[in-house]
This record gives structure tokens, sequence and C-alpha cells, in this order.
């Protein structure tokens, strides 16, 4: 997207220097995630756990969003890990720019996330996309964590967080991390489907099965289309 | 319970993520795989915005969490950046509340 036809031979200082300035804007949202995790009943301890162990923004959300609307922290952790399936989409398509194996192959996963694989497919050479990678991955590993602490140290010292409106701040920052994909009518549609299905789910499900469910019907519709498109 | 959730959850995604470094790129090249791939994540956050703003427990709700949702699609229509646009939506939910 960056890059033309006639674009400049990939500088490493300008990578890391855009790779920077996404890891900051990044990281510093993880406060929100903290501020949210801890009302929605996590201790600070398993809330910082969360983003070291984890570290993947919308499957983080997801689980203590299960958490917080009353789910068995277990369908929690099914819904992040189905959230979690797209970065196995970003390695498919990052392996062969990247080019690691063995031990760096098992350090860079950790990494692997929507902002590091954005800052390194646009990349037209290995250092460059190896370059963006790390600048943008690293940096908002560090302040991810660091802000997760803060947030959830901050979340724990004000209060119920419904004065603050933080519950709704939690449906802010899906549809924040959703709205750059809604430009596609298909996608849009699929959005919509998917979440008037969850509703309607909702008065006769358990907490955190409408949203697998909904998943579930997407993805059916997403398999039926090929027939008509190869007809 | 919680914990056993972030563990499972947390070395899952990595193991997610790991798979994703190690597949052969052609099985990302069957159009099956790649729609869905691409589908999954809408589906899911599109639900997950729908519970987290329509419903409290199991019964659909309407209130100051909607107007804080349409704040967002506001700032983000605008193009504000991120932290503006949920930090917008978690102050139009408060403020409504003092009303």
């Amino acid at each position: 997207m960056i890059q033309g036809a006639d674009a400049p031979v990939e500088d490493p200082r300008a990578i890391v220097r855009d790779s920077l300035g996404v890891g900051l804007a990044t990281g510093t949202y993880a406060i929100s995630f903290g501020a949210v995790s801890v009302a929605s009943g996590l201790d600070v301890l398993q809330t910082c756990a969360l983003s070291l162990l984890m570290f993947t923004g919308a499957s983080q959300f997801a689980l203590v969003g299960v958490i917080a609307s009353g789910g068995a922290p277990l369908s929690g952790a099914l819904t992040a890990l189905l959230l979690g399936t797209r970065n196995t989409l970003y390695g498919l398509r990052l392996a062969p720019l990247l080019g690691w194996t063995g031990r760096r192959r098992l350090g860079a996963a950790h990494l692997l996330i929507d902002e590091s694989t954005a800052m390194a497919v646009s990349r037209r050479t290995t250092q460059g996309a190896r370059v963006g990678f790390l600048a943008t991955g690293g940096s908002i590993f560090v302040l991810w964590n660091l802000f997760t602490l803060l947030g959830a140290i901050g979340g724990t010292a004000i209060g119920d967080p419904r004065t603050y409106g933080l519950d709704a701040a939690v449906g802010a920052a899906f549809l924040a991390l959703l709205w750059p994909r809604l430009h596609q009518r298909r996608n849009l549609l699929v959005a919509v489907l998917a979440a008037t299905v969850a509703l309607g789910m909702v008065p006769v499900t358990a907490a955190g099965v409408p949203v697998l469910v909904a998943g579930g019907v997407v993805l059916l519709v997403g398999l039926l289309p090929r027939s008509r498109e190869v007809a | 319970m919680t914990w056993v959730a972030i563990v499972v959850a947390g070395l899952g995604c990595y193991l997610l993520k790991l798979a994703g470094l190690s597949v052969p790129a052609r099985v990302l090249e069957r159009p099956v795989v790649a729609r869905v791939a691409d589908l999954i994540p809408i589906a899911l956050l599109a639900a997950l915005v729908a519970i987290q703003v329509f419903t409290t427990d199991r019964a659909l709700v309407l209130d100051a969490r909607a107007a804080a949702l349409g704040a967002a699609v506001a700032l983000l229509l605008v193009r504000a950046p991120f932290l503006v646009v949920v930090g917008g939506a978690a102050l139009t939910a408060a403020l409504l509340r003092l009303l």
C-alpha cells in the first residue's frame, strides 16, 4: 500500500520510525484493556498475564468481555481462540517474506499480530519486512504490557467502571478493530448477519455461546457462495 | 477457572500464530480457506460489538452504551484515532449516566 512501482529503496530507519509510531499508538491503548479487564472481574495479575501470554488485543478483549457478561471463563477462552485464528492467516502470509526458522520463528510467532503484520507485509525485501515486523511487534509488546499494568492498577483505584463509561468502551474498541474491514459490501453484510444472529441467541443460550454461533453461521455462509461463483 | 482459561487461551493463541508461520503457503491459496479466514474475524467482532452494547446478562437492553456506540461510529467516520474513538464512547456513556 505504501509502495508504488516507483517507490524508493527501502530505508530501514524510515521503516523503524513508522513502526514505532504505530507501536506507540497501539501500545498505549492497552490502558483501556487493563481497566476493562479489572472491571470485568479479573485481578491485576490475571490481567497482566493475559497481555504477556496471549498478546493479541481482540482475543484479550473477547475473553474478558465474555467473563464480564457472566459467561464461563472457558467459553471466553474459546471465543479468544477463534478470534486468534486470524493470526494464523497472517502467519501464512508472512512466513515466506520473513524467512525465519527454528528458534527465531518461535520468538517471532509471539509478536505476530495485526499491526506487526501490516507493517511487514507491504515490504518488498526480507530485510525490510523483518525490520518492520520486529520494530512494530517489539515496541507494541513492551508498551502493551506496561500500559496494561497501568490500566489495571488505575482501574482498581477508580471504583465502578460504569460511572466512566468503561463498559461502553469495549464495544467501541471492537468496532474500531472491525471498521477498516467494513468498506467491502460483503463484509458489511456478514457483520450485520453475525450481530443479528448473536443478539437472537442471547435470550436462549448461555453467555459466550451467541458469539460462537454467529461465527459458525457466518462460516457456513462463507462456504456457500463458492458454487455460485464457479457457475 | 479464570486462570485455566487464561493459560489455555494464551497458549492456544501462541500456537495459532506459530502454526501460521510454519504451514506451507500453498494452503492459503485454496479459495475456501482464504475466504473463511477472511470472514471469521469480521463475524466474531461484529457479534461481540452487538453483545457488548445491546445485552445485559441474558436480556436485550437499549441504554447509554447504544449512544456511546453511535458516538464511536461518528468518530470513526471522521477518521479519529483508536484511543479517541474508545475514549469518546466512554465519555458519551459516562455523561449520559450523569443526567
